[in-house]
This record gives structure tokens, sequence and C-alpha cells, in this order.
């Protein structure tokens, strides 16, 4: 066994070892160490071996590449996450697909190492294009909204077998190089119509699947290189992105097929334009008093205050209301915001403490005893409806209980319908209150109103 | 070369990855994504090797170097925007600015 194999074997254990510590707060970032460590020692065995004679270029990228990709971590706002994940994931799959078409045109391989080829390729180009337009989705370059038209499934799945078509007619047959173009634009072609119909609210599943379609590129790779190491991460990552998508999709009642072919939200649009109910609304001040009083408060975040940039002015009021001695909490539906775990993610970043952020099916059966649930800028994963209404078009759909707490303000712009596109009973239920404005504006002036009571 | 003990590799990791990621608490989904997202870019392997070869053509060397810019480009900025994720997810008393 040479070094190099020696080190790619402890950097394989590393990548296992970084998931193993992954899944607990307290050891997190040992994983994180843990993986980059392992990802050096890939490098450096990688440079050290007898095939690779030009350092010049391999360095100049490198350090082009790190200065690209310091800047992307570092001065990314964290609403910005998701976005950072879907370009840094289109950049790795156009790696991939790069090096499966230089390998292609050098040295004009045949049978199993060509369908090992094929795969990285037309896998590493369709997720490139399908990144990259997920990221334009949610930095809102491109509509959010999906976008459909008559046959789209149709053309889609047309369009793939002829990918596919021609990705095994190369495989039979590899000198019929002319082919190979087509095969590039029909995986690129490919990876731009699978994103069109997907609306924002379903970018959590499709994030996690191309994360998984990135990961099993890196792995067919492994098999064309005859690389374990390759193989090994990119089977880590391409298991961790299905299973995140499966848990998602399982989080919204929906299958995977629903999700990508679906095109959620857009057929239902005009069933919400229902008659005018009264609904209750209430002002700052108001429910300031409602929010002292209660012994145990519930919020519930949602893409909205995401967009709204609330989780700093919802994190004083959490310290003001617990220095009270109000118990709150808050409750994380599983598909709440753009990725997984988003939430999360912005709640740590305004210091509120990670135990007090409770799963669904954790904090469900304590709602009945909660005083208030405060819901800021989320709808569809609270309306009730998909419990009641078996013809509602998220019927089935795992919900956060709001409606059973003894009083419900939500925090709305205006009565518009959800991503969905479909009315909430809850709005008009008697224990609820509207609190309509900005989430940001009105939360500060709910913490202005605690505050002026706490110390007069 | 031996594919089918590629192919043993591949499975058993899949299976692994699977039993991994199903233990990690939804908490920590979005940095656990970026991570996963920071180990696939260990395609910077072949990007060197392609790119480092040789004999190797100007098609390969300009697309290697790409790769290579690519693929170095997400590993750097994986791994860092999740450590700088991680260190915000404290347990109490939350520091005061």
């Amino acid at each position: 066994m040479s070094v190099f194999q020696a080190l790619y074997l402890v950097a394989a254990a590393l990548f296992i070892l970084a998931l193993k510590w992954m899944s607990a707060p307290a050891t997190a970032r040992r994983g994180v160490i843990s993986g980059e460590l392992g990802m050096l020692l890939a490098v450096i065995g990688t440079l050290m071996r007898h095939e690779v004679v030009n350092y010049q270029w391999i360095v100049v990228a490198l350090l082009i590449g790190a200065a690209i990709g310091v800047p992307l971590a570092v001065l990314m706002p964290m609403t910005a996450v998701p976005q950072r994940t879907a370009i840094s994931q289109a950049c790795g799959a156009l790696a991939s697909a790069l090096i499966g078409t230089a390998e292609y045109y050098h040295r004009h391989p045949t049978g199993f190492i060509m369908a090992a080829l094929a795969i990285e390729i037309l896998l590493g180009f369709l997720t490139f294009t399908a990144s990259l337009m997920a990221f334009g989705k949610l930095h809102e370059i491109l509509p959010s909204r999906p976008i459909t038209y008559k046959g789209q499934n149709f053309v889609n799945l047309g369009l793939f077998v002829v990918a596919a078509g021609i990705g095994v007619t190369l495989v039979i047959n590899p000198h019929q190089a002319g082919l190979f173009p087509a095969f590039v634009v029909l995986a690129l072609t490919f990876g731009v119509l699978l994103i069109i119909p997907i609306g924002g609210a379903d970018m959590p599943t499709v994030i996690a699947l191309l994360n998984s379609y990135a990961g099993l590129s890196a792995s067919a790779m492994g098999f064309a290189l005859d690389n374990k190491l390759l193989i090994i991460a990119g089977a880590l990552d391409g298991s961790s992105g299905l299973i995140l998508s499966i848990i998602m999709c399982r989080a919204m009642n929906r299958s995977f097929a629903n999700v990508l072919f679906g095109a959620f939200g857009q057929l239902q649009t005009s069933a919400a334009a229902t008659e005018a109910r009264p609904v209750r609304s209430a002002s700052a001040e108001e429910a300031a008093l409602i929010l002292e009083d209660a012994r145990s408060v519930v919020v519930i975040p949602g893409y909205g205050m995401a967009v709204a940039q609330a989780q700093h002015k919802i994190r004083e009021l959490y310290d003001i209301l617990t220095k009270r001695g109000v118990d709150v909490r808050f409750a994380i539906h599983p598909v709440a915001g753009r990725m997984p775990g988003h939430m999360n993610v912005l709640l740590a970043e305004a210091d509120v403490p990670y135990d007090k952020l409770v799963e669904m099916d954790d904090i469900n059966s304590d709602m009945a005893m909660t005083d208030v649930v405060l819901i800021v800028g989320a709808n569809d994963i609270v309306n009730p409806a998909a419990q009641n209404d078996p013809a509602s078009p998220i019927a089935g759909m795992p919900i956060l209980n709001a409606y059973k707490a003894r009083t419900v303000m939500i925090i709305k712009r205006g009565m518009s319908a959800g991503f969905a596109g479909i009315d909430n009973e809850l709005y008009y239920l008697p224990n609820t209150l509207m609190l309509f404005g900005d989430a940001r504006v009105f939360v500060s002036s709910l913490v202005k109103e605690v505050a002026a009571t706490t110390n007069a | 070369m031996n594919y089918e003990f590629g192919l043993y590799v591949f499975m058993l990791a899949a299976f692994l990855g699977f039993e991994l990621i199903r233990r990690v608490s939804p908490l920590l989904h979005t940095p656990l994504m970026s991570l996963t997202n920071a180990i696939a870019s260990i395609s910077v392997v072949g990007a060197i090797l392609i790119s480092g070869e040789e004999h190797a053509s100007l098609l390969s060397r300009v697309l290697g170097f790409i790769a290579v810019v690519a693929a170095t480009t997400n590993l750097v900025s994986g791994y860092l925007i999740t450590d700088r994720m991680l260190k915000m997810f404290r347990k109490r008393e939350p520091k005061k600015k």
C-alpha cells in the first residue's frame, strides 16, 4: 500500500466520523474539523501521487477557488444560507461533470468505466443547472412561483429518456463521439426544466435531493477512476441527501413524484378567492398585555420571519418575556423555511438557546396547555385544514396544532393566502387574534410595550 | 479493476450513511447539509488528477483547471459556513452583545 492510499483510507474514516459527530450539537464542531482534516489528507495524498506532475496550474486553481470560497462563506448573511448551499452545490456538480468530460475525451473509455462516466456526467451537469435554477429562485432573481405548462411532465420525461438513451448508446458504442455533446446539452437542459415547476416551499426537498445527486455523481467518478475514497464520500453524501429529502416529503405527507411533478400551489390559487369572513385583530398594546399575562408562550416561525429578518427582534421578545417568568419555547416544523433546519439556524444566529427549539412531535402534545401561540410568518404548517378537510390540497400534512392553544396570535402583512394558495381557517377561529403588520416592526413594538410595563 | 468490489464498497457506505444521518437531530439539518455538501467536493481529487497529468491535452487541462477552481470553491465555502453556523448553536445563557 502506497502512502497516498493510506491517506485516503484515513480520510474515508474521518468523513464517517464527521457525520457521526454531526448528530448532536455538542460534538458537531468536532465533526466539521474531522471533515476538514479528511479533505486535507485527501488533497495532500492526491498531490503526492506520481501521476501528478504539473503543479503550477493546480496551485493557481486551488488559490482561486479559496479566494471565491472564503467570501462566499464569511460574508453571506444567515438568511441566505439556502442560496449559498445551492450555489456551492452547483460548483461541486460542475466539477465532477467537467472531470467526467475530460476523462471521456482523454481516455476513450469503454464498458463499465464508460457507464460510470455517463452517470457521472449526466448527474453532474443536471445538478449544475438545477442548482443554479434553485439559486435563482431562492434569491428571487427568478420567480419563486412554480411555472407550469401543458404537457410539461411529458416533455421532461421524454427529454430524460432521450438523454438516458444516448448514454446507453455511448456505453455500447463509445466511438460515436458525435453524440457526446448532445448528451451534455440534454443533461444541462433537463436540469433547468426539472426546477421550473418547483415552488419556493418545496425547495427544502429539492435542495436535499440535488445534494444527493451531487454525491452520487462523485461516487460514479470513484468507479470511473477506481478510487474508493470517492466512492465512499460520494455514497455518504448521496444517502444523506436522499434521507433528508424523504424526511421533508414525510413532513408534507407527499411523495417524491408529487414534489417533482406535482407543481404544488399552481392549481389551487383559484380556490383561494373565498368570501371575506370577519377576523378579530389586535394592536401591539393589546397583544403585549395578553403575552405578559401568559404563563407559557410558543412561537411558531415560518419563512416570513426570514423574509422580514425578524429573528433578532423575536429573541428580544423571548428575553424580556423570560425575564418576567413566562415560559417561551419555539415550535419548529420540519419544512418551515427554504431548506431543512432553516429556522433553527436563524434563531441560533439570533442567540436563542437551542434547547428552546422544539420539534413538532415533541411540542404538539403541549399545545392544549399553552396560553399563547405566536405565529410569525408561517401559514400552511399551522392550517387545521390539513386535519379537518380531506379535500384540501394539504390534507394529511402533519401540522403544528396551534389552534389548540388558548389564544392564537398571527403576525401577518395582510389576508393573502399561503404558499399552497389555500385559505387558513385558523384566522377565523374565535380564539385567534390577527396582528397586522411587518413581522419585524410588529415584534419590536411588542418588545417596547412589554418593556414599558416591566419597568413601570 | 474489480468493479464488484467497488459496488460492495458503495453499498456499505450508502447504508452507513443512512444509519448515521437518521440520528442527526433535525435541529442540525442545515449544517448537516452544508457539511455533506462540502464532503461531496471530494471530486477535487479527480480534478487534481486530471489537471496534473503529464500528457494531458489542452482540453483536459482547461476542464481540469475549471474543475479544481469549482471544487475548491465548494470545499472552502462549505466547511467555513458549516463551522460558522455551528458556532451559533449555544445551549443556555446566550452571550449579550
